[in-house]
């Protein structure tokens, strides 16, 4: 895929920084239009100190960055719940890497689109329960 | 009065402190199990339960045929319980709080009030050991009150439905009261000693022990209320891992112990049974009837103190 705006959790803002691992609670997101190339930065560190609702913050913000697809190592459920319900697509276990060759990755199509979180409930213990759509 | 009787970890043995009080209390009592995440009081004390209710947090509910998407709710809710993603205003009722701000604020009223179920409130009552005596001074004491809060299995906010507890204690000096708190010095911990006159912080002689005394001992104080200590296990330093270090400490910290109790292989039998440690094992009885004689002295100085103005004691 050529086209679209995907969202890559980092800890830095550029495509040498390192793919942080963790969704809610990364430092940010890089921002790549895949068709002009254009890089471009979202801070996510207001999301790192909630004491609840990380996961959904972070999501809103991605969705508000235009992002299409997101890349990340871990994504809980109401994390992932709130980006379909955004329509932006989640790929997970994406870590130990930069965000440039993750996003390389994506373009060769190696890595595939999630259909189910795949962390536990973060910041908020004994969540996880589903919030349903409207 | 109430007593709370708390501990700065788990597995201090504060249980079996509580439901001995219970059962020797000289007075007219209600035992209380405050421990909602997991409560086990009532498999010492073997109360009859009488009452099971549901304790609810007010949620809110979508009318997604009124909601225009204008995000006001989700801006407000500081919990993220609600979020608007693309064309779908997300609810995630356990992370709701309850405070009922979007209900007010919703310019559409496409929110109303629903419900969460934080839990059970259970009641019922039990039989302390002078109803069982047979001793002429003991007949006409009446059955004791029981009551527990049960958090449901995945809810995560146990402050609420302790909320719902306390506000069932009966009101005034009938009975004394006895609060087995949850372990900690979080949140839920100091909400339920919140209310009490008298704290009784349960620790063991060991590195650990005196590290989470030291924890409960700096959040609890600050509530300014009489507090003493119980050393259980008080003797374990025989076997290499105790130390005096919990004594010392209370005594820099000018904190009262008013109870040392030995470890006992009878203690821990009667615990795996299910039976109430100071009916079984006479040694212990007569430490739990003091450590009752120290509590009620502690509470009757306060409240004597706090009736003569200048000389409340802040801690
Ligand atoms: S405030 Fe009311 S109308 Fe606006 S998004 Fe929330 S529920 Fe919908
Ligand atoms: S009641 Fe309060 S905490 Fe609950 S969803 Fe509404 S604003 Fe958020």
């Amino acid at each position: 895929m050529n086209t679209g705006i995907i969202a890559v959790t980092s800890e830095g803002p550029g495509l040498e920084s390192m793919v942080d691992a963790r969704f809610g609670r990364a430092a940010g997101f890089v921002v790549v239009d895949l068709a002009s190339m254009a890089v471009s930065y979202v801070d996510n560190s207001g999301s790192q100190t909630m004491a609840q609702g990380a996961g959904i913050q972070a999501a809103e913000n991605c969705a508000r960055a235009g992002a299409e697809v997101v890349l990340s190592g871990f994504v809980g459920p109401k994390a992932f719940q709130a980006l379909a319900a955004g329509g932006i697509r989640v790929i997970q276990n994406v870590e130990g890497m930069t965000v440039g060759q993750a996003v390389d990755k994506f373009q060769r199509g190696e890595l595939a689109v999630a259909d189910a979180p795949n962390a536990p409930a973060g910041g908020n213990p004994g969540g996880g329960g589903k919030g349903e759509p409207a | 009065m109430i007593y709370a009787i708390a501990s700065g970890k788990g597995g201090t043995g504060k249980t079996t402190v509580t439901a001995s009080l219970a059962a020797l209390w000289d007075r007219p009592v209600m035992a209380v199990d405050l421990d909602v995440e997991e409560p086990n009081l009532h498999l010492f004390l073997h109360p009859e339960l009488t009452g099971e209710e549901p304790a609810f947090m007010e949620v809110p509910e979508r009318d997604p045929k009124r909601c225009t998407l204008c995000g006001q709710c989700a801006a407000f809710c500081q919990y993220k319980a609600l979020s608007v993603m693309g064309k779908t205003l997300l609810l995630f009722p356990e992370m709701c709080h309850g405070c009922g701000g979007c209900l007010l604020l919703c310019p559409e009223k496409a929110l109303s009030p629903g419900k969460r179920e934080l839990g059970r409130i259970v009641s019922g009552h039990f039989r302390t050991d002078h109803l069982s005596s047979g001793r002429e001074e003991d007949a006409g004491f009446p059955d004791a009150g029981f009551l527990m809060g049960r958090l449901r299995v995945g809810e995560a906010m146990s402050p609420p439905l302790m909320r719902q507890v306390k506000a069932r204690l009966p009101q005034g000096q009938s009975a004394d009261i006895l609060i087995d708190s949850p372990p900690g010095v979080s949140c839920p911990a100091v909400n339920a000693v919140m209310d009490a006159d008298v704290l009784v912080l349960v620790t063991e002689p060991t590195p650990f022990g005196l590290h989470d005394f030291r924890l409960a001992v700096q959040a609890f104080r600050s509530l300014g209320k009489p507090l003493g200590a119980v050393i259980n296990r008080s003797d374990i330093g025989g076997v290499g891992i105790g130390d005096a270090s919990v004594q010392d400490f209370c005594r820099a910290e000018g904190i009262p112990v008013w109870a040392q109790i030995p470890y006992n292989r009878a203690v821990a039998e009667a615990y795996s049974r299910g039976e109430v440690a100071a009916s079984a094992v006479p040694e212990l009885r007569a430490m739990i009837l003091a450590l009752m004689a120290r509590m009620q002295g502690a509470a009757a100085a306060s409240q004597s103190a706090s009736a003569t103005p200048g000389e409340v004691q802040h801690a």
